[in-house]
Protein backbone atom coordinates (compact mmCIF):
# COMPACT_ATOMS: atom_id res chain seq x y z
CA UNK A 1 0.00 0.00 0.00
CA UNK A 2 1.46 3.16 -1.06
CA UNK A 3 -0.81 5.85 -0.33
CA UNK A 4 -3.65 6.14 2.01
CA UNK A 5 -5.92 8.96 2.26
CA UNK A 6 -7.72 8.68 5.64
CA UNK A 7 -11.26 10.63 5.61
CA UNK A 8 -9.87 14.06 4.46
CA UNK A 9 -11.69 17.57 3.81
CA UNK A 10 -10.16 20.21 2.84
CA UNK A 11 -11.91 24.59 2.60
CA UNK A 12 -10.36 27.10 0.88
CA UNK A 13 -10.72 30.82 2.47
CA UNK A 14 -12.11 29.16 5.66
CA UNK A 15 -14.25 31.74 7.73
CA UNK A 16 -14.26 33.97 5.55
CA UNK A 17 -17.64 35.18 2.88
CA UNK A 18 -15.87 33.27 0.17
CA UNK A 19 -15.48 29.76 1.91
CA UNK A 20 -15.27 26.74 -0.43
CA UNK A 21 -15.54 23.19 0.85
CA UNK A 22 -13.24 21.09 -2.23
CA UNK A 23 -12.89 17.71 -0.61
CA UNK A 24 -15.61 16.45 2.18
CA UNK A 25 -14.53 13.40 3.42
CA UNK A 26 -12.62 11.48 1.38
CA UNK A 27 -10.75 8.29 2.09
CA UNK A 28 -9.16 6.04 -0.40
CA UNK A 29 -6.24 3.63 -0.91
CA UNK A 30 -3.54 4.08 -4.02
CA UNK A 31 -1.78 0.53 -3.97
CA UNK A 32 1.56 -0.23 -6.43
CA UNK A 33 1.42 -0.67 -10.01
CA UNK A 34 -2.45 0.76 -10.51
CA UNK A 35 -3.42 2.56 -13.01
CA UNK A 36 -5.87 5.23 -11.99
CA UNK A 37 -8.51 7.10 -13.52
CA UNK A 38 -9.87 9.91 -11.17
CA UNK A 39 -13.26 11.49 -13.03
CA UNK A 40 -14.91 14.78 -12.43
CA UNK A 41 -16.80 17.62 -13.91
CA UNK A 42 -14.71 21.37 -13.38
CA UNK A 43 -14.63 22.33 -9.64
CA UNK A 44 -15.51 19.22 -8.57
CA UNK A 45 -12.35 19.27 -6.32
CA UNK A 46 -9.97 16.65 -8.31
CA UNK A 47 -7.24 19.04 -8.63
CA UNK A 48 -7.38 19.88 -5.23
CA UNK A 49 -7.47 15.92 -4.88
CA UNK A 50 -4.10 15.22 -6.37
CA UNK A 51 -2.50 18.42 -4.57
CA UNK A 52 -3.11 16.84 -1.06
CA UNK A 53 -1.08 13.42 -2.57
CA UNK A 54 2.19 14.90 -2.69
CA UNK A 55 1.68 17.63 0.09
CA UNK A 56 1.44 20.90 -1.89
CA UNK A 57 -1.68 21.42 -0.02
CA UNK A 58 -2.23 20.12 3.77
CA UNK A 59 -6.06 18.58 4.23
CA UNK A 60 -8.33 20.45 6.78
CA UNK A 61 -8.63 17.39 8.53
CA UNK A 62 -7.96 14.01 7.92
CA UNK A 63 -4.48 12.50 7.37
CA UNK A 64 -2.38 10.93 4.35
CA UNK A 65 0.06 8.08 4.85
CA UNK A 66 2.63 7.57 2.92
CA UNK A 67 3.57 3.53 3.60
CA UNK A 68 2.45 4.31 6.77
CA UNK A 69 3.85 7.70 7.51
CA UNK A 70 1.62 10.64 8.13
CA UNK A 71 2.96 13.21 5.19
CA UNK A 72 2.27 16.29 7.65
CA UNK A 73 4.03 14.72 10.64
CA UNK A 74 7.24 17.52 11.36
CA UNK A 75 9.63 14.41 10.43
CA UNK A 76 8.41 13.70 7.69
CA UNK A 77 10.50 13.99 4.63
CA UNK A 78 8.36 15.91 1.99
CA UNK A 79 10.63 16.59 -0.62
CA UNK A 80 11.28 13.18 -0.82
CA UNK A 81 7.60 12.78 -1.21
CA UNK A 82 7.66 15.21 -4.06
CA UNK A 83 10.08 12.81 -5.82
CA UNK A 84 8.23 9.74 -5.13
CA UNK A 85 4.94 10.74 -6.00
CA UNK A 86 5.27 13.06 -8.99
CA UNK A 87 2.68 15.54 -10.18
CA UNK A 88 1.96 16.95 -13.71
CA UNK A 89 0.29 20.16 -13.42
CA UNK A 90 -2.27 20.92 -16.10
CA UNK A 91 -0.59 22.75 -19.03
CA UNK A 92 2.53 21.45 -17.63
CA UNK A 93 4.50 23.31 -20.41
CA UNK A 94 3.58 26.83 -18.62
CA UNK A 95 6.44 25.62 -16.08
CA UNK A 96 9.59 25.13 -18.08
CA UNK A 97 11.92 27.81 -17.94
CA UNK A 98 15.46 26.71 -18.41
CA UNK A 99 17.88 27.92 -21.89
CA UNK A 100 17.28 24.33 -23.02
CA UNK A 101 15.34 21.47 -22.99
CA UNK A 102 17.67 18.65 -21.39
CA UNK A 103 18.76 21.61 -18.36
CA UNK A 104 15.14 21.40 -17.82
CA UNK A 105 14.05 18.09 -17.22
CA UNK A 106 17.61 17.71 -15.32
CA UNK A 107 16.18 20.34 -12.91
CA UNK A 108 13.87 17.77 -10.78
CA UNK A 109 16.51 15.33 -10.39
CA UNK A 110 19.27 18.41 -9.63
CA UNK A 111 16.54 19.25 -6.88
CA UNK A 112 17.19 16.12 -5.30
CA UNK A 113 20.83 16.63 -5.21
CA UNK A 114 22.11 14.19 -7.49
CA UNK A 115 24.99 14.06 -9.22
CA UNK A 116 25.74 15.56 -12.53
CA UNK A 117 26.06 12.56 -14.29
CA UNK A 118 23.25 10.75 -12.28
CA UNK A 119 20.76 13.92 -13.64
CA UNK A 120 21.97 13.51 -17.12
CA UNK A 121 21.46 10.01 -17.63
CA UNK A 122 17.89 10.33 -15.61
CA UNK A 123 16.97 13.07 -18.12
CA UNK A 124 18.29 11.41 -21.29
CA UNK A 125 16.41 8.31 -19.55
CA UNK A 126 13.17 10.65 -19.17
CA UNK A 127 13.20 11.97 -22.52
CA UNK A 128 13.54 8.97 -24.76
CA UNK A 129 10.48 7.27 -22.59
CA UNK A 130 8.52 10.23 -23.56
CA UNK A 131 9.89 10.21 -27.23
CA UNK A 132 11.79 13.17 -27.88
CA UNK A 133 14.81 12.88 -29.75
CA UNK A 134 18.31 13.65 -29.11
CA UNK A 135 18.26 16.39 -31.73
CA UNK A 136 15.75 17.99 -28.83
CA UNK A 137 18.18 18.04 -26.00
CA UNK A 138 19.59 21.47 -26.99
CA UNK A 139 16.68 23.23 -27.66
CA UNK A 140 15.03 26.62 -26.31
CA UNK A 141 12.45 25.11 -24.52
CA UNK A 142 10.17 27.84 -25.79
CA UNK A 143 10.48 26.95 -29.73
CA UNK A 144 9.00 23.63 -29.67
CA UNK A 145 5.56 23.02 -30.28
CA UNK A 146 2.63 22.46 -27.31
CA UNK A 147 2.45 18.81 -27.77
CA UNK A 148 6.09 18.73 -27.61
CA UNK A 149 6.44 20.84 -24.95
CA UNK A 150 3.81 18.60 -22.84
CA UNK A 151 6.16 15.83 -23.34
CA UNK A 152 9.33 17.34 -22.13
CA UNK A 153 7.30 18.91 -19.19
CA UNK A 154 6.49 15.22 -18.44
CA UNK A 155 9.87 13.99 -18.74
CA UNK A 156 10.90 16.25 -15.96
CA UNK A 157 8.92 14.85 -13.70
CA UNK A 158 9.30 11.39 -15.00
CA UNK A 159 13.36 12.52 -14.38
CA UNK A 160 12.30 12.13 -10.64
CA UNK A 161 11.60 8.80 -10.84
CA UNK A 162 8.46 8.48 -9.16
CA UNK A 163 6.62 5.72 -8.14
CA UNK A 164 3.02 7.28 -8.28
CA UNK A 165 2.89 9.25 -11.23
CA UNK A 166 -0.06 11.82 -11.11
CA UNK A 167 -1.16 14.15 -14.83
CA UNK A 168 -3.92 16.40 -14.20
CA UNK A 169 -5.95 17.11 -17.30
CA UNK A 170 -2.47 15.69 -19.59
CA UNK A 171 -4.75 16.39 -22.70
CA UNK A 172 -6.18 19.62 -21.97
CA UNK A 173 -5.34 21.60 -25.09
CA UNK A 174 -4.05 19.36 -27.40
CA UNK A 175 -5.96 18.19 -31.03
CA UNK A 176 -7.20 14.57 -31.24
CA UNK A 177 -3.19 13.06 -32.61
CA UNK A 178 -1.78 15.31 -29.75
CA UNK A 179 -4.35 13.31 -27.43
CA UNK A 180 -3.72 9.97 -28.82
CA UNK A 181 0.14 10.46 -28.46
CA UNK A 182 -0.19 11.42 -24.92
CA UNK A 183 -2.55 8.62 -23.88
CA UNK A 184 -0.73 5.98 -25.62
CA UNK A 185 2.76 7.09 -24.04
CA UNK A 186 1.25 7.22 -20.65
CA UNK A 187 -0.52 3.81 -20.83
CA UNK A 188 2.78 2.87 -22.58
CA UNK A 189 4.83 3.77 -19.48
CA UNK A 190 2.55 2.41 -17.13
CA UNK A 191 3.46 -1.09 -18.78
CA UNK A 192 7.05 -0.46 -18.91
CA UNK A 193 7.81 1.07 -15.80
CA UNK A 194 5.82 -0.59 -13.32
CA UNK A 195 4.23 2.43 -11.52
CA UNK A 196 0.95 3.71 -10.17
CA UNK A 197 -0.34 6.46 -12.51
CA UNK A 198 -3.19 8.67 -11.49
CA UNK A 199 -4.95 9.85 -14.84
CA UNK A 200 -7.24 12.96 -13.88
CA UNK A 201 -9.59 13.92 -15.80
CA UNK A 202 -13.12 15.35 -17.23
CA UNK A 203 -13.35 13.03 -20.45
CA UNK A 204 -14.49 9.00 -19.60
CA UNK A 205 -13.34 8.60 -23.36
CA UNK A 206 -10.17 9.53 -22.09
CA UNK A 207 -9.57 6.96 -19.40
CA UNK A 208 -12.15 4.12 -20.30
CA UNK A 209 -9.69 2.67 -22.45
CA UNK A 210 -6.31 2.48 -19.91
CA UNK A 211 -7.13 2.33 -16.30
CA UNK A 212 -7.77 -0.13 -14.03
CA UNK A 213 -10.15 1.49 -11.95
CA UNK A 214 -12.36 4.79 -11.85
CA UNK A 215 -12.52 6.83 -8.66
CA UNK A 216 -15.56 10.03 -9.74
CA UNK A 217 -15.33 12.84 -7.78
CA UNK A 218 -18.78 15.20 -7.93
CA UNK A 219 -19.58 18.22 -5.58
CA UNK A 220 -16.34 17.71 -3.61
CA UNK A 221 -17.33 14.21 -2.70
CA UNK A 222 -16.02 10.80 -3.99
CA UNK A 223 -18.83 9.20 -5.75
CA UNK A 224 -17.93 6.04 -7.40
CA UNK A 225 -14.41 4.02 -6.57
CA UNK A 226 -14.41 1.01 -8.50
CA UNK A 227 -13.75 -0.96 -11.97
CA UNK A 228 -14.37 0.69 -15.15
CA UNK A 229 -17.03 -1.63 -15.71
CA UNK A 230 -19.04 -1.24 -12.89
CA UNK A 231 -18.55 2.56 -12.98
CA UNK A 232 -20.15 2.82 -15.98
CA UNK A 233 -23.39 0.72 -14.83
CA UNK A 234 -24.27 3.72 -13.28
CA UNK A 235 -24.38 5.99 -16.37
CA UNK A 236 -27.66 7.59 -15.68
CA UNK A 237 -26.42 8.71 -12.38
CA UNK A 238 -22.54 10.14 -13.62
CA UNK A 239 -24.89 11.96 -16.69
CA UNK A 240 -26.50 13.87 -14.23
CA UNK A 241 -22.91 14.81 -12.54
CA UNK A 242 -22.35 16.26 -16.00
CA UNK A 243 -20.52 12.96 -16.87
CA UNK A 244 -20.80 10.50 -19.27
CA UNK A 245 -20.07 6.82 -19.97
CA UNK A 246 -17.89 6.50 -22.79
CA UNK A 247 -19.76 6.74 -26.38
CA UNK A 248 -19.41 3.04 -27.32
CA UNK A 249 -21.25 2.54 -23.99
CA UNK A 250 -24.12 4.24 -25.27
CA UNK A 251 -24.09 2.66 -28.18
CA UNK A 252 -24.04 -0.99 -26.84
CA UNK A 253 -26.74 -0.35 -24.40
CA UNK A 254 -29.07 0.89 -27.16
CA UNK A 255 -28.45 -2.55 -29.07
CA UNK A 256 -29.12 -4.33 -26.29
CA UNK A 257 -32.70 -2.34 -25.70
CA UNK A 258 -33.67 -3.09 -29.62
CA UNK A 259 -33.05 -6.46 -28.64
CA UNK A 260 -29.59 -7.00 -29.47
CA UNK A 261 -28.16 -9.93 -26.89
CA UNK A 262 -24.70 -7.80 -26.13
CA UNK A 263 -22.50 -7.41 -23.34
CA UNK A 264 -23.14 -3.17 -22.17
CA UNK A 265 -19.83 -3.36 -20.38
CA UNK A 266 -17.73 -2.84 -22.83
CA UNK A 267 -15.38 0.83 -23.54
CA UNK A 268 -13.34 1.01 -26.29
CA UNK A 269 -14.18 0.40 -30.38
CA UNK A 270 -12.30 -2.73 -30.61
CA UNK A 271 -14.09 -4.67 -28.23
CA UNK A 272 -17.25 -3.09 -29.13
CA UNK A 273 -16.86 -4.10 -33.16
CA UNK A 274 -15.87 -7.48 -31.55
CA UNK A 275 -19.10 -7.81 -29.32
CA UNK A 276 -21.42 -7.09 -32.67
CA UNK A 277 -19.27 -9.39 -35.24
CA UNK A 278 -19.80 -12.25 -32.64
CA UNK A 279 -23.68 -11.51 -32.53
CA UNK A 280 -23.99 -11.31 -36.07
CA UNK A 281 -26.47 -14.05 -36.77
CA UNK A 282 -28.89 -12.66 -34.48
CA UNK A 283 -28.86 -10.16 -36.54
CA UNK A 284 -32.74 -9.71 -38.21
CA UNK A 285 -31.43 -7.59 -41.14
CA UNK B 1 0.94 31.81 0.17
CA UNK B 2 -0.21 34.85 -2.08
CA UNK B 3 -3.77 34.49 -0.57
CA UNK B 4 -2.79 36.64 2.18
CA UNK B 5 -1.84 39.64 0.47
CA UNK B 6 -5.27 41.46 0.56
CA UNK B 7 -4.29 45.01 -0.92
CA UNK B 8 -6.36 45.72 -3.86
CA UNK B 9 -8.47 42.61 -4.04
CA UNK B 10 -11.72 42.95 -3.91
CA UNK B 11 -13.64 41.36 -1.23
CA UNK B 12 -17.23 40.20 -2.29
CA UNK B 13 -20.25 40.43 0.07
CA UNK B 14 -23.18 43.41 0.23
CA UNK B 15 -23.29 46.59 2.16
CA UNK B 16 -23.66 49.92 1.63
CA UNK B 17 -20.54 50.51 0.82
CA UNK B 18 -20.36 47.91 -1.66
CA UNK B 19 -23.71 49.63 -3.64
CA UNK B 20 -22.06 53.61 -2.94
CA UNK B 21 -21.33 54.79 -6.46
CA UNK B 22 -17.55 54.26 -7.05
CA UNK B 23 -17.09 58.20 -7.52
CA UNK B 24 -18.09 58.71 -3.95
CA UNK B 25 -15.75 56.28 -2.45
CA UNK B 26 -13.04 57.67 -4.99
CA UNK B 27 -13.28 60.99 -3.53
CA UNK B 28 -13.57 59.42 0.07
CA UNK B 29 -10.59 57.68 -0.09
CA UNK B 30 -8.57 60.36 -1.56
CA UNK B 31 -10.33 63.36 0.90
CA UNK B 32 -9.21 60.55 3.60
CA UNK B 33 -5.77 60.41 2.66
CA UNK B 34 -5.79 64.27 2.72
CA UNK B 35 -7.35 64.70 6.20
CA UNK B 36 -4.52 62.42 7.38
CA UNK B 37 -2.18 65.06 6.46
CA UNK B 38 -4.29 68.07 7.82
CA UNK B 39 -4.80 66.58 11.55
CA UNK B 40 -1.95 66.67 13.44
CA UNK B 41 -3.31 66.08 16.68
CA UNK B 42 -4.14 63.24 19.03
CA UNK B 43 -7.64 64.20 19.30
CA UNK B 44 -7.69 64.49 15.15
CA UNK B 45 -5.89 61.05 14.58
CA UNK B 46 -8.75 59.48 17.31
CA UNK B 47 -11.24 61.09 15.31
CA UNK B 48 -9.83 59.99 11.70
CA UNK B 49 -9.76 56.39 13.54
CA UNK B 50 -13.21 56.47 14.81
CA UNK B 51 -14.61 57.44 11.70
CA UNK B 52 -12.13 54.06 9.67
CA UNK B 53 -13.31 51.93 12.02
CA UNK B 54 -17.26 53.44 11.65
CA UNK B 55 -16.91 52.46 8.31
CA UNK B 56 -14.82 49.51 8.49
CA UNK B 57 -18.21 48.27 10.24
CA UNK B 58 -20.21 49.59 7.38
CA UNK B 59 -18.43 47.73 4.82
CA UNK B 60 -19.26 44.30 6.41
CA UNK B 61 -15.41 43.59 5.34
CA UNK B 62 -13.73 41.09 8.66
CA UNK B 63 -11.42 43.78 10.30
CA UNK B 64 -9.11 40.74 10.40
CA UNK B 65 -8.79 41.47 5.99
CA UNK B 66 -7.76 44.90 7.20
CA UNK B 67 -4.80 43.76 9.19
CA UNK B 68 -3.67 40.88 6.40
CA UNK B 69 -2.90 43.92 4.24
CA UNK B 70 -1.16 45.51 7.09
CA UNK B 71 1.36 42.76 6.51
CA UNK B 72 2.18 44.05 3.24
CA UNK B 73 3.48 47.13 3.94
CA UNK B 74 4.80 46.56 7.99
CA UNK B 75 8.52 46.42 6.73
CA UNK B 76 8.37 50.16 4.79
CA UNK B 77 6.09 51.21 8.71
CA UNK B 78 8.87 50.08 11.10
CA UNK B 79 11.77 51.39 8.35
CA UNK B 80 10.03 54.66 8.81
CA UNK B 81 9.69 54.46 12.08
CA UNK B 82 13.25 53.49 12.85
CA UNK B 83 14.40 57.04 11.19
CA UNK B 84 11.93 59.04 12.50
CA UNK B 85 12.45 57.74 16.24
CA UNK B 86 16.68 58.50 15.88
CA UNK B 87 17.39 60.80 13.53
CA UNK B 88 14.92 63.56 14.48
CA UNK B 89 16.77 66.63 16.48
CA UNK B 90 15.27 67.75 19.43
CA UNK B 91 15.22 67.48 22.80
CA UNK B 92 17.06 63.91 24.62
CA UNK B 93 14.84 61.57 25.84
CA UNK B 94 16.82 58.36 25.75
CA UNK B 95 20.50 58.04 25.73
CA UNK B 96 22.49 54.88 24.41
CA UNK B 97 25.87 54.19 22.27
CA UNK B 98 25.37 56.64 19.66
CA UNK B 99 21.19 56.69 19.10
CA UNK B 100 19.41 59.07 20.72
CA UNK B 101 15.51 59.19 20.95
CA UNK B 102 14.28 62.51 21.37
CA UNK B 103 10.84 63.61 22.42
CA UNK B 104 10.35 65.04 19.03
CA UNK B 105 11.40 61.82 17.37
CA UNK B 106 9.14 59.55 19.52
CA UNK B 107 6.58 61.90 18.40
CA UNK B 108 6.62 61.69 14.69
CA UNK B 109 7.59 58.34 15.00
CA UNK B 110 4.52 57.51 16.47
CA UNK B 111 2.34 60.08 13.70
CA UNK B 112 3.97 58.56 10.97
CA UNK B 113 3.29 54.62 12.15
CA UNK B 114 -0.51 56.29 13.00
CA UNK B 115 -0.63 58.19 8.93
CA UNK B 116 0.74 55.22 7.32
CA UNK B 117 -1.50 52.67 8.56
CA UNK B 118 -4.58 54.40 8.01
CA UNK B 119 -3.53 55.10 5.17
CA UNK B 120 -3.48 51.80 3.92
CA UNK B 121 -6.17 50.61 5.52
CA UNK B 122 -8.68 53.59 4.52
CA UNK B 123 -7.34 52.53 0.50
CA UNK B 124 -7.78 49.13 0.92
CA UNK B 125 -11.15 49.51 2.53
CA UNK B 126 -11.89 51.68 -0.96
CA UNK B 127 -10.76 48.10 -2.72
CA UNK B 128 -12.20 45.22 -0.63
CA UNK B 129 -15.60 47.22 -1.45
CA UNK B 130 -14.76 48.12 -4.98
CA UNK B 131 -14.70 45.75 -8.14
CA UNK B 132 -11.64 47.40 -10.54
CA UNK B 133 -14.41 47.97 -13.06
CA UNK B 134 -15.70 50.23 -10.81
CA UNK B 135 -13.21 51.88 -9.74
CA UNK B 136 -11.94 52.99 -13.18
CA UNK B 137 -15.29 53.91 -14.36
CA UNK B 138 -14.99 56.01 -11.45
CA UNK B 139 -11.80 57.78 -12.45
CA UNK B 140 -12.54 57.58 -16.12
CA UNK B 141 -15.58 59.92 -15.00
CA UNK B 142 -13.34 62.24 -12.78
CA UNK B 143 -10.86 62.55 -15.53
CA UNK B 144 -13.27 63.83 -17.80
CA UNK B 145 -12.44 67.35 -17.55
CA UNK B 146 -8.62 66.64 -18.29
CA UNK B 147 -9.81 65.62 -21.86
CA UNK B 148 -10.20 69.08 -23.13
CA UNK B 149 -6.01 69.17 -22.55
CA UNK B 150 -5.33 66.19 -24.77
CA UNK B 151 -5.06 63.63 -21.83
CA UNK B 152 -5.90 59.93 -22.98
CA UNK B 153 -8.29 59.62 -20.41
CA UNK B 154 -9.92 56.63 -21.25
CA UNK B 155 -6.44 54.85 -22.43
CA UNK B 156 -5.52 55.43 -18.93
CA UNK B 157 -8.56 54.02 -17.66
CA UNK B 158 -8.61 50.98 -19.79
CA UNK B 159 -4.54 50.65 -18.73
CA UNK B 160 -5.41 50.82 -14.74
CA UNK B 161 -8.28 48.10 -15.22
CA UNK B 162 -6.16 45.76 -17.17
CA UNK B 163 -3.79 46.35 -15.15
CA UNK B 164 -5.70 45.58 -11.85
CA UNK B 165 -7.63 42.72 -13.08
CA UNK B 166 -4.53 41.00 -13.88
CA UNK B 167 -3.43 41.70 -10.43
CA UNK B 168 -5.75 38.44 -9.18
CA UNK B 169 -4.66 36.20 -12.52
CA UNK B 170 -0.55 36.54 -11.86
CA UNK B 171 -1.28 35.92 -8.24
CA UNK B 172 -3.12 32.79 -9.18
CA UNK B 173 -0.65 32.23 -11.78
CA UNK B 174 2.37 32.59 -9.27
CA UNK B 175 0.73 30.42 -6.49
CA UNK B 176 0.59 27.16 -10.01
CA UNK B 177 3.89 27.56 -11.47
CA UNK B 178 5.32 28.01 -7.74
CA UNK B 179 3.69 24.54 -7.16
CA UNK B 180 4.69 22.81 -10.44
CA UNK B 181 8.11 24.10 -9.10
CA UNK B 182 7.88 22.48 -5.89
CA UNK B 183 6.66 19.30 -7.44
CA UNK B 184 9.68 18.90 -8.87
CA UNK B 185 11.47 19.51 -6.22
CA UNK B 186 11.79 23.07 -5.68
CA UNK B 187 12.60 24.88 -2.83
CA UNK B 188 10.99 28.50 -1.96
CA UNK B 189 12.02 28.74 1.10
CA UNK B 190 15.88 28.61 1.71
CA UNK B 191 17.08 30.97 4.29
CA UNK B 192 20.25 31.62 1.90
CA UNK B 193 19.65 35.26 0.30
CA UNK B 194 21.65 33.92 -2.94
CA UNK B 195 19.71 30.52 -3.18
CA UNK B 196 16.26 32.58 -2.50
CA UNK B 197 17.32 34.79 -5.62
CA UNK B 198 18.13 31.60 -7.86
CA UNK B 199 15.33 29.78 -6.61
CA UNK B 200 13.31 32.88 -7.96
CA UNK B 201 14.15 31.98 -11.76
CA UNK B 202 12.35 29.23 -12.42
CA UNK B 203 9.04 31.22 -10.75
CA UNK B 204 9.94 34.23 -12.43
CA UNK B 205 10.77 32.99 -15.96
CA UNK B 206 7.42 31.04 -16.59
CA UNK B 207 5.82 34.16 -14.95
CA UNK B 208 6.84 36.75 -17.16
CA UNK B 209 6.35 34.16 -20.31
CA UNK B 210 2.70 33.83 -19.08
CA UNK B 211 2.30 37.73 -18.28
CA UNK B 212 3.45 38.21 -22.37
CA UNK B 213 1.00 35.61 -23.93
CA UNK B 214 -2.13 37.10 -21.95
CA UNK B 215 -0.88 40.55 -22.98
CA UNK B 216 -1.31 39.02 -26.49
CA UNK B 217 -4.22 37.12 -26.09
CA UNK B 218 -6.24 39.88 -24.89
CA UNK B 219 -4.90 42.24 -27.18
CA UNK B 220 -6.28 40.12 -30.23
CA UNK B 221 -9.59 39.56 -28.46
CA UNK B 222 -9.89 43.36 -27.66
CA UNK B 223 -9.49 44.05 -31.77
CA UNK B 224 -11.49 40.98 -32.32
CA UNK B 225 -14.01 42.67 -30.88
CA UNK B 226 -13.49 45.85 -33.10
CA UNK B 227 -12.01 47.67 -29.65
CA UNK B 228 -10.38 51.45 -31.20
CA UNK B 229 -9.89 53.24 -28.05
CA UNK B 230 -12.67 55.38 -26.18
CA UNK B 231 -14.20 58.10 -29.09
CA UNK B 232 -17.38 57.57 -28.91
CA UNK B 233 -17.40 54.49 -26.68
CA UNK B 234 -21.37 53.80 -24.95
CA UNK B 235 -21.22 52.12 -21.15
CA UNK B 236 -23.50 49.64 -20.20
CA UNK B 237 -23.87 50.77 -16.71
CA UNK B 238 -23.43 54.40 -16.69
CA UNK B 239 -22.59 56.09 -13.11
CA UNK B 240 -25.62 57.51 -11.96
CA UNK B 241 -25.62 58.97 -8.38
CA UNK B 242 -28.45 58.34 -5.76
CA UNK B 243 -30.49 59.04 -2.70
CA UNK B 244 -27.53 57.59 -0.66
CA UNK B 245 -24.42 59.14 -2.96
CA UNK B 246 -25.35 62.21 -1.66
CA UNK B 247 -25.58 61.28 1.86
CA UNK B 248 -22.48 59.85 1.59
CA UNK B 249 -21.19 63.34 0.45
CA UNK B 250 -22.28 65.25 3.00
CA UNK B 251 -20.96 63.07 5.71
CA UNK B 252 -17.26 62.90 3.78
CA UNK B 253 -17.45 66.70 4.07
CA UNK B 254 -18.86 67.03 7.58
CA UNK B 255 -16.61 64.94 8.47
CA UNK B 256 -13.34 66.76 6.37
CA UNK B 257 -14.45 70.38 8.03
CA UNK B 258 -14.44 68.26 11.71
CA UNK B 259 -10.81 67.89 10.62
CA UNK B 260 -9.96 71.38 9.58
CA UNK B 261 -11.37 72.53 12.53
CA UNK B 262 -8.85 69.93 14.48
CA UNK B 263 -6.10 71.09 12.86
CA UNK B 264 -7.16 75.05 13.87
CA UNK B 265 -7.36 73.94 17.49
CA UNK B 266 -4.46 72.28 17.40
CA UNK B 267 -1.92 74.16 18.65
CA UNK B 268 -2.75 74.10 22.46
CA UNK B 269 -2.08 69.78 22.01
CA UNK B 270 0.69 68.95 19.93
CA UNK B 271 0.57 65.21 19.30
CA UNK B 272 0.92 62.77 20.43
CA UNK B 273 2.54 64.50 23.74
CA UNK B 274 -0.14 66.30 25.05
CA UNK B 275 -1.28 62.65 25.68
CA UNK B 276 1.42 61.46 26.61
CA UNK B 277 2.21 64.31 29.23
Amino acid sequence: MSLTIEDISFTYETGTAMQVTALDHISAEIPDNQFIGLIGHTGSGKSTLVQMLNGLLKPTSGRILYKGADIHADNFDRKNLRAKVGLVFQYPEHQLFEADVISDVMFGPKNLGLSQEECQRRAHAALRSVGMDKKFYEKSPFDLSGGEKRRVAIAGVLAMHPEILILDEPTAGLDPRGRDEILGLISEMKNRMNMTIILVSHSMDDVAEYVDRIMVMNRSHLVYDDTPARVFTHYRELEEMGLSAPQVTYIMQYLKEQGLPVSTEIFTLEEAAAEILAHRRELHV
Amino acid sequence: MFKSITLGQYYQTDSILHRLDPRVKLSATLLYIVALFVVNSFPGYLFAGIFLVCMIRLSHVPFSYMVRGMKAILFLLLLTMTFNLFLTPGEPLVQFWKLTITREGLSTAIMMAVRLSFLVIGSSLMTLTTTPTQLTDAMEAMMNPFKRIHMPVHEIAMMMSIALRFIPILMEETDKIMKAQMARGADFDSKNLMKKIQSMIPLLVPLFVSAFRRANDLAMAMEARCYRGGEGRTKMKPLVYQGRDRIAYVILFAFFAACIAFRATSHMVPFPLGALS
